[in-house]
């Protein structure tokens, strides 16, 4: 058989194996391939004169074909160069350092991420008594609260998002409308639309949608920022020069959020009735007039209220999630990423589990 | 009279689950010296300097820092402790959402009660002091070179014009020219300022020629503490393989010995 970079010649005693050519990480693959049908039935010889380039893959293909071979066979190299053979040195030193991937069982990693979930959670009731000081530290001594920090935060968490809860309301508002046209127009109870619009929204949907949005705008963010004073040191800096990093960073963060998320449920409402509104007119020709009539009629203001309570305690879990992964990241830019998702996930899911909450409790007080 | 000691470490021990990192650490810093705290990578060079300026706890020992117990410290003592020393991070850390300008003011902002016309002119000087040209005060972190990040990170330590500085390898990252003009800077500051600094370095320059003392940790201990003719006279092998390599003899051990023998 015979290749660019290897030939065999057959003799009775013994095989010839002549490499030449490039041996280099371009041409190693090929090679292997051809070294895999070298029969060692018999001594071989291998010439390794005619190798014009090498590196430090095709050395080591050398090494562990070498090594295969050796195991059959009786082997003799003949024709190396003094490079060849300080290369040869050098990596069949560091071949045979190497230590074997650690296997994990499965019980242990099981093992690892329960007591990971654990520590997480005490971690969090640590940050949230962390929390509670500094702000009953501020509230008895309001000078030090950090007034700049906390309307920039309501400017960026709130100002900047009226328009994507704006729109995702709106659209939110119109499917419901459009859902509940269909459904109530069988029964001729078109009018009903109405009811269905402005209970769901400011009662459910409005808080909910609104916090999720600010769950993956804000949460995130908070995370982000965060993580990144964190890996950057600057916390650290923070913390030497006696700057609280709860007082600087959490509480302003906290406090804004908890100003500007009711602010924007209350702005989701009106844009998403506002939605079921145009909605309705397209597909039941309610007019405007129509629909706010019945609005006034049958849409309470407690309802309203109700829906308005969540407001602070979302945006609580929102920034207080947000913060405190952003604490959690570790030294390596991969965990920024790794908490922000955890962030994003974390706050949704509790957005969600704290409706489910309120929805029982207020069913519960006949609400 | 022995000169007063502005830092005290005692049996200091340090844990991180089960790995021990220090056991026993004892070591002190006198006023208006340069230290160096040396030591091998993971030797925990970075974690002591941590547990000194409030960041870590250690598990067992004392620190004293400018006469506050550090490890027992309420949280009024601490506030008062952290305006009295600067410190210059590794990477700077200066806050990347303020101007050159504003990092250095920050804690002037804070603190003081000074007019804003008068902060903004000891902002003006410490960025003169460290070097720095005076546009540079209008620049964002990352708008920096490495060597103009550490300048100004040292202006900023040095904002409340504070009797400590705590340095975490001020050299390295630094081009050899830059490294030696930032240790001319840290010598002229201490007779300027009369400032006591302590550094965690490698810089073999730095550690020949500006500092006065040291202590070199290995073995979670200080295996030697001293100046430079004390720590050269230990056999410990770490100090043997830092500075009796054949690298620091050529460079600079022939010369302190043909400086002893004149």
């Amino acid at each position: 058989m015979n290749s660019a970079y290897l030939l065999y010649e057959d003799h009775e005693q013994y095989l010839k194996l002549i490499s030449k050519g490039e041996w280099t990480i371009k041409t190693v693959p090929q090679i292997e391939k051809l070294l895999q049908k070298v029969p060692t039935d018999r001594k071989i010889i291998w010439d390794v004169s005619g190798v014009k380039l090498f590196d430090s893959a095709g050395v080591l293909l050398f090494i562990e074909y070498l090594e295969r071979f050796q195991k059959h066979t009786e082997v003799k190299v003949v024709g190396y160069t003094p490079k060849q053979q300080e290369m040869y040195n050098l990596l069949v030193k560091s071949m045979h350092e190497s230590v074997p991937p650690r296997e994990e069982h499965f019980l242990e990693s099981l093992g690892k991420k329960v007591v990971g979930l654990y520590s997480d959670f005490r971690d969090f009731l640590t940050f949230l008594g962390e929390t509670m000081i500094t702000a009953f530290h501020v509230i008895t001594h309001p000078r030090f609260f950090r007034l700049k920090e906390t309307v920039y935060h309501i400017y960026q968490s709130g100002f900047s998002a009226l328009m994507i809860i704006g729109l995702t309301a709106f659209l939110v508002g119109m499917v419901i409308a459009y859902q509940g046209a269909v459904q109530l127009a069988k029964f001729g109870a078109d009018i009903f639309i109405v009811d269905t619009v402005g209970i769901s929204i400011t009662r459910e949907l409005g808080p909910m949608i609104t916090a999720i949005v600010i769950a993956g705008r804000s949460g995130s963010a908070y995370t982000a920022e965060i993580g990144a004073m964190k890996i950057t040191e600057e916390i650290a800096a923070m913390r030497t020069m006696g700057f609280d990093p709860y007082n600087f960073l959490v509480l302003p963060r906290i406090v804004a959020l908890i100003i500007a998320l009711p602010i924007l449920i209350f702005f989701a409402d009106i844009v998403g009735i506002f939605g079921g509104m145009v909605a309705s007119g397209l597909q039941l020709h309610i007019t405007f007039g129509m629909f706010v009539d019945r609005l006034y009629e049958v849409l309470e203001v407690k309802h309203y209220i109700l829906g308005m309570i969540k407001g602070p305690v979302f945006a609580f879990v929102i920034a207080a999630i947000g913060c405190f992964r952003g604490f959690k990241v570790s030294d390596n830019t991969e965990s920024i990423g790794l908490q922000t998702t955890a962030s994003v996930v974390n706050s949704i899911f509790l957005v969600i589990a704290f409706d489910a909450l309120f929805s029982v409790i207020y069913t519960e007080l006949g609400l | 009279m022995s000169p007063k000691r502005v830092i005290e470490v005692k049996d200091v021990v340090t844990r991180f689950g089960e790995r021990t990192i220090h056991d026993g650490v004892n070591l002190h810093v006198n006023e208006h010296e340069i230290y160096g705290i040396l030591g091998e990578s993971g030797s925990g060079k970075s974690v002591l300097m941590k547990e000194m300026i409030m960041l870590l706890r250690p598990t067992a020992g004392k620190i004293t820092v400018l006469g506050y117990d550090v490890t027992d410290i309420s949280y009024e003592e601490a506030q008062e402790l952290r305006r009295e020393w600067g410190v210059l991070f590794q990477f700077g850390a200066l806050y990347s959402s303020l101007t050159v300008a504003e990092n250095i003011e920050l804690q002037l902002k804070e603190y003081t009660d000074l007019s804003k016309q008068l902060r903004e002119e000891l902002v003006r000087t410490k960025i003169a002091m460290v070097g720095l040209a005076p546009h540079v005060g209008a620049l964002y972190p990352s708008e920096l070179s490495g060597g103009m990040i550490k300048r100004a990170a040292l202006a900023r330590a040095l904002a409340m014009d504070p009797k400590l500085l705590f340095l975490d390898e001020p050299t390295s990252g630094l081009d050899p020219v830059g490294a030696r003009n930032f240790d001319k800077l840290i010598v002229e500051l201490r007779e300027l300022l009369g400032i006591t600094v302590v550094m965690i370095t490698h810089d073999l320059d730095s550690i020949f020629s500006i500092v006065d003392r040291m202590a070199v940790l290995a073995d979670k201990h200080v295996v030697v503490e001293g100046d430079l003719k004390n720590v050269l006279q230990s056999t410990h092998p770490f100090v043997e393989a830092f500075f009796k390599n054949e690298y620091t003899q050529e460079k600079y051990l022939g010369k302190i010995k043909a400086e002893n023998v004149q």
